[in-house]
């Protein structure tokens, strides 16, 4: 039975803005990461050496040299792997931990070295003398499709007759949308210890999003069992998505080389190198075809969206699946038909990034939006109304599932207000009258973003309990720290069905010898799965407490209450602790496990039907940028946020990804770009080249505001909502409002063909293009 | 000749008698002193997460400078107080009042990037400057530090909420003695240290560097070490021999001469010790002198370094041949004065004998009539390496032109005058007829190249462009031709 709590009392752990749990640590630089660690004894670094190109045989690995170098004292290439040489999330096959004969994109591992220290390991692995017979490379989207060349095949999913609707439709537009990819750029970059422990088993310490998936990689490259193998994460310094699949491979050639010479191994990527060699966010190529009427409705729309995958298929399927499944943001698609497909590149194998492919499908419906809006020159906001989805009918999605829960037509009216919209877009159009050189747009946009893995068996979580003998509590599960305040959240998930304080609660770190079989803490779910588990955990505990205190006090279940640090046992009460003792006393198991599994979910893959979503989380944001038709230099002056959290786990930690993901998002559309050269190597390799958001492009007006009407629908954990990735897709007013004051500088009509990122190149090409 | 490197580390002694030359201070803290609060992002000095903070003692005071460990070479401390992280806390354990801040702001999330942010925090609060909670201060200084989590909201609101009151930490307390400690860390005397037959030279005076640069004819010349030090952690070269200028007397001096109405900077002067000079000078240097890197950077980072590597896209020689600076060279042999722009000869040569260095730069104080603008072009406003950089100088007389020097960084292999079209602005009205032609001519002047910064089209466009620019600002216009910057009245911004 569920009992949820729906008026916490004042003391209670949970709806507070209470401080990340390290922050205190964080701030006094006494958190540690993998490489803070106390050195173990004996510790050797690893370091890899790279392929230099992006396409060819092996046809020489000649690591004398390299074996020689002083200092050091293993080296390891694909045959010295005792398992299979894979490293596929998926077991697709398809990605080898290090190169056999093919090398598939310039940054490969091709072989790894460990030497007395890192210094030495980085000099070594720079002297191998490597010969290859250079194949034809494939490097960007265009020849791969030319090629059909792909990593999976290619997907459709459709509802109704699209060709008859864009036939008949009295509009009909086209056109075309490049969007870069994103380089995660965790200020932590990727690393793992491998200690060596009795039976030859091992002990890793990593910065993983998914501790599971590291200790199966290490046992299998190992050839041996998953128990002979212990991953512990307790932070990272940031992921993104960036550590889910990819810090796999790292930590299996850590522990292949501790492995192989029975030492600890540490192996740390230098910044260049973790760059280079681990996957980003997918590039898209989209192209739209849409039917509407006067009224700018749609009636039919067809979507192409090919991604670059890259060399291997990680975890491109479920990507460019979430970009079909959001193609249609928050609008209604009668007729719709989206193309998918996963083209396979000769460089690095994009992978997991915040909004995993929802970014992307969404950027393809807001310029349909701002296309529509153009061709009958109507406001775009008022195009983006008229096609949002409503509420009893034309509420279906183009994969069958129904919108039960939206919220965005009161969000978005709440937010027009609030940012004065229609004011400051006759402002802007004012001063763009007057002002020759330097252009305004303003744009609104909304965000309608589905929360659940979309592989079903993936929405599992567990967590373990234990209560001591002092009252103090343990608290482990299997999500993973990242920056996103999960572990503060669930803690206080902890103490409030305890109604205790929060500092008894002690957050412990993610290991996979204490919840076993976990999935990566990704697709925002976190607080929602692994809340949920935990509480299971203190449901059974509670109850275990409570049916021991009715027995031994000879009170009534009914009458005992936890509260204020307090067990409430009818007229009588006695502490937390004292209740804990007495129920130790009373041979009482006070250690539980909890297990959370997403209900409601199911989804037919083949016919493209079911409700592959829980619940969707809702968001809009307007944008005001200013543009220098000159330089094409813009810079972001006001942004004003709307997001719904459902009800608020931690305000503060909500509000935290709301403005954090904003301006990753922001940075995804106009200064982040990925710049490879024509062999394929990759030119923006360091934050010297490749520009994330600074302090200085925070808009000087930032009114981020989380939703107060919020309330999940579904019964997910006090009815919060996931956070970590919808916010991100809140900046795609940043590039609409780009693209608005773009249209501003032109002398033409036609929409601008503005592709992302929108960097200052970008945009003076754009301005210039008509003139 | 001294050979033990000294300097304090939060609050102690440091005596060292051994160590590479480029042992980086980063490596140091975190593999010596397994003090591992001081993180490594980038190790290229370009996200923040190993910044500490340097105090040196100047005409009487503490300046306290936030400093890019990952690419400082530790004997370069030598006579300074180190500060990181780890000793921030105040005397009960209680938390620095920007560490209480970013805490009660929730300017932390992953918390990787946070001790820089905190050290940066820390160094704003030691600064002397009146309005530190103005956007644009806080947007300045804390350019170089890179989060990716917070989007630097919540990091603002903390640095409003603690950069009010900068007497409330014993820092403040303790200054008297930190400065008598350090002064009785300074010498006159070379430093000399070294490991394995690798050396770091300090000399003092200008005669002792060429005497050390002409023994030592293989040395690197090395002052701020932000270039140098990624060749060591990027490039893994192995450099022997370090000849450090930030101890050379008469490269740390900047000096107006009214006489010969010139601003002689010595080449071992920081852009930070600079700036005021440069800005009472030229009021325009602001937009390049405050978007140059970062403040980390700024801080290392010196003029002459600026000019003495030879880099295309560095954003100082520019704006300096614009205004027709000297440059003054030095050796054993004695001095000898070019004019900058002939000192970048080609790609990676410039004019530079055996056994010279560079000693200082000369540059003209304005004239009556004179008009100057730089501008710098990149990707991200803060903190990004040109993609184009432009600087404009032209005298005016009734209406025309007498005399127009134009320069651009990342335009050639070398920063270069656009000469054909100065003989085009040259005796010429001042008016868009003019500057019409002018522009035109750019496409004479530079073939540009592609790379990740920028194509060569675009180059193109915006060197074009920006003489537009510089047109349209010295001619009477009622529009912007500038992005708005940040309000400097912090009370006008709502939130943060």
């Amino acid at each position: 039975m569920s009992t949820e709590h729906t008026k916490p009392s004042d003391m209670s752990a949970i709806r507070k803005p209470t401080p990340h749990e390290s922050a205190h640590k964080h701030v006094a630089g006494s958190a540690p990461y993998v490489d803070d660690l106390p050195q173990p004894d004996q510790l050797l670094h690893a370091y890899v050496g790279f392929s230099s190109i992006a396409h060819g045989r092996l046809t020489r690995l000649g690591l004398d040299k390299v074996r020689a170098f002083p200092g050091v004292r293993a080296l390891i290439c694909a045959a010295d792997i005792p398992g299979p040489n894979e490293i596929s999330p998926i077991q697709a096959g398809d990605e080898r931990i290090l190169v056999t004969d093919t090398v598939e994109f310039l940054g490969q591992p091709l072989f790894a070295v460990a030497a007395d220290n890192r210094d030495i390991a980085r000099r070594a692995a720079r002297l191998a003398d490597v010969s290859y017979e250079a194949l034809p490379a494939i490097l960007d989207i265009e020849a791969a499709l030319a090629e059909e060349s792909y990593v999976l095949e290619p997907h459709t999913m459709c509802r109704g007759d699209s060709a008859r609707a864009l036939t008949d439709a009295p509009h009909r537009v086209r056109g075309e949308l490049r969007l870069g990819g994103q380089d995660h750029f965790y200020l932590e970059g990727q690393v793992s210890l491998a200690i060596p422990q009795e039976d030859g088993d091992l002990l890793i310490c990593t910065s993983s999003q998914h501790p599971t998936e590291i200790q199966e990689a290490i046992a299998h490259a190992l050839d041996r069992p998953s128990n002979a193998v212990t991953v512990e994460v307790r932070r990272m310094g940031g992921a993104f998505g960036g550590k889910e699949t990819q810090a796999a491979q790292w930590a299996v050639i850590a522990a292949l080389l501790a492995e192989k010479i029975g030492r600890p191994v540490k192996i740390r990527l230098d910044r260049d190198d973790d760059m280079i060699s681990t996957g980003k966010r997918h590039d898209f190529l989209i192209r739209y075809d849409v039917g509407f009427n006067d009224t700018g409705l749609i009636e039919g729309i067809e979507f192409m969206q090919a991604a670059r995958c890259g060399m291997s298929a990680d975890l491109s399927g479920p990507i460019a699946d979430r970009a079909m499944f959001h193609c249609d943001n928050a609008y209604y698609l009668p007729n719709v038909k989206v193309e998918s497909f996963r083209c396979k590149t000769n460089t690095v194998s994009n992978t997991a990034f915040r909004g995993f492919g929802g970014p992307q499908g969404m950027m393809g419906i807001e310029r349909v939006m701002d296309a529509i809006a153009a061709h009958l020159k109507f406001d775009p906001l008022q195009v983006r109304k008229t096609n949002f989805y409503g509420r009893k009918e034309r509420n279906i999605t183009h994969y069958h599932m129904t919108v039960e829960d939206n919220v965005i037509h009161e969000l978005v009216s709440e937010l027009e207000r609030s940012s004065e919209y229609e004011l400051r877009r006759n402002q802007a159009r004012d001063f763009n009258r007057q002002s020759p050189v330097i252009k305004r747009g303003i744009a609104l946009t909304p965000v309608k973003f589905g929360i659940s893995f979309t592989t079903t068996f993936l929405n599992q979580a567990g967590a373990l309990v234990h209560i001591y003998r002092d009252g103090s509590i343990h608290l482990n599960h299997g999500g993973t720290e990242m920056g996103q305040g999960l572990m503060t959240k669930v803690a206080q998930v902890v103490a409030d069905e305890f109604q205790v304080n929060l500092d008894r609660v002690k957050v412990t770190a993610t290991n996979t010898g204490k919840v076993p079989n976990t999935t990566a803490t990704a697709a925002s779910a976190g607080s929602d799965m692994n809340g949920m588990a935990a509480r299971a955990a203190c449901t059974t505990l509670r109850e275990r407490l409570t049916t021991f205190a009715a027995e031994h006090y000879e009170v009534v279940a009914e009458e005992i209450r936890f509260f204020d640090n307090r067990v409430k046992l009818g007229p009588n009460e006695l502490s937390f602790a004292g209740l804990v003792m007495q129920a130790w006393l009373g041979r009482v198991s006070l250690s539980a496990t909890g297990y959370y599994k997403t209900p409601k979910i199911f989804y037919d893959r083949e016919r493209a039907r079911g409700r592959p979503f829980l619940y969707f989380a809702y968001g809009a944001a307007v944008s005001e940028v200013e543009l220098d038709t000159l330089t094409g230099e813009s810079r972001i002056m006001r942004v004003d946020l709307l997001h719904d959290v459902g009800r608020s786990l931690n305000p503060a930690v909500d509000m935290g990804q709301i403005e954090g993901g904003f301006i990753q998002g922001a940075g995804w559309l106009t200064t982040e770009e990925l710049w490879w050269n024509e062999d394929g190597r990759l030119d923006t390799h360091a934050p010297s080249t490749y520009k994330i958001p600074t302090c200085g492009d925070v808009p000087e007006i930032f009114n981020a505001l989380i939703w107060n009407k919020g309330r999940n629908a579904e019964a997910t954990i006090h009815r919060s909502k996931a956070v970590g990735e919808p916010p991100l897709m809140l900046a795609i007013s940043v590039h609409s409002a780009l693209l608005q004051a773009v249209a501003a500088a032109r002398e033409s009509a036609v929409l601008p063909a503005l592709d992302s990122p929108a960097t200052a190149e970008t945009l003076l090409n754009c301005i210039q293009e008509s003139r | 000749m001294r050979d033990k490197l000294r300097f304090i580390l939060n609050g102690r002694l440091e005596e060292i008698e051994e160590c590479p030359p480029t042992e980086t201070v980063l490596d140091f803290l975190r593999d010596r002193k397994k003090l591992v609060g001081t993180k490594e992002g980038c190790a290229e000095g370009d996200c923040g997460a190993c910044t500490v903070v340097i105090a040196e003692s100047i005409n009487g005071c503490l300046r306290y400078s936030a400093v890019n460990s990952c690419i400082l070479f530790l004997p370069t401390l030598d006579g300074k107080q180190l500060t990181t992280v780890e000793d921030l806390q105040q005397a009960e354990g209680e938390l620095h009042p920007v560490q209480q801040a970013m805490v009660e702001q929730h300017g932390s999330q992953c918390g990787f990037c946070t001790p820089g942010f905190v050290m940066s925090l820390f160094g704003m609060f030691h600064d002397r400057y009146d309005h530190k909670t103005s956007r644009a201060y806080i947007d300045a200084n804390l350019a170089g530090n890179l989060c990716r989590c917070t989007g630097y909201a919540p990091i603002v609101r903390a640095a409003r909420q603690s950069l009010n009151d900068p007497d409330a930490d014993r820092f403040k307390q303790d200054e008297t003695e930190v400065q008598n400690q350090l002064s009785g860390l300074q010498s006159d005397e070379m430093l000399n240290i070294g490991s394995e037959g690798m050396q770091f030279f300090a000399p003092t005076s200008v005669a002792q560097l060429c005497s050390t640069l002409e023994a030592n004819p293989g040395a690197t010349i090395v002052a701020g070490a932000t270039d140098v030090g990624l060749w060591v952690t990027k490039q893994l070269q192995q450099l022997n021999t370090l000849i450090y200028t930030g101890k050379v007397l008469e490269l740390l001096a900047i000096e107006q001469d009214d006489n010969t109405s010139q601003l002689s900077i010595g080449a071992a002067v920081t852009y930070t010790e600079a700036l005021p000079f440069m800005l009472e000078a030229y009021p325009d240097f602001e937009e390049v002198l405050t978007r140059l890197g970062a403040v980390q950077v700024r801080n290392a980072g010196t003029i002459g370094g600026n000019i003495a590597n030879g880099s295309p896209i560095a954003d100082m020689p520019p704006a300096l041949i614009a205004l027709g600076a000297q440059l003054v060279l030095a050796s054993s042999a004695g001095e000898r004065a070019i004019d900058l722009e002939k000192f970048f000869v080609a790609y990676g040569q410039q004019d530079l004998r055996h056994g010279e260095c560079v000693a200082r730069v000369l540059v003209p104080l304005p004239e009556k009539g004179q008009h100057f603008r730089t501008y710098k072009v990149s990707k991200r406003i803060e903190q990004d390496i040109s993609a184009v950089c432009g600087a404009f100088s032209i005298s005016l007389r009734d209406g025309k032109v007498t005399t127009a020097r134009v320069c651009y960084g990342g335009m050639a292999a070398t920063p270069k005058r656009a000469t054909r079209c100065e003989n085009l602005l040259l005796h010429n009205a001042w008016n868009e007829q003019t500057i019409e032609k002018a522009m035109n001519a750019m496409d004479e002047d530079f073939s540009p190249i592609t790379d990740m910064r920028a194509s060569a089209g675009y180059r193109m466009s915006v060197a074009r462009n920006l003489l537009k620019r510089f047109y349209l600002e010295t001619s009477e216009q009622d529009f912007s031709v500038r992005l708005s910057r940040s309000h400097e009245d912090p009370e006008q911004a709502s939130r943060p």
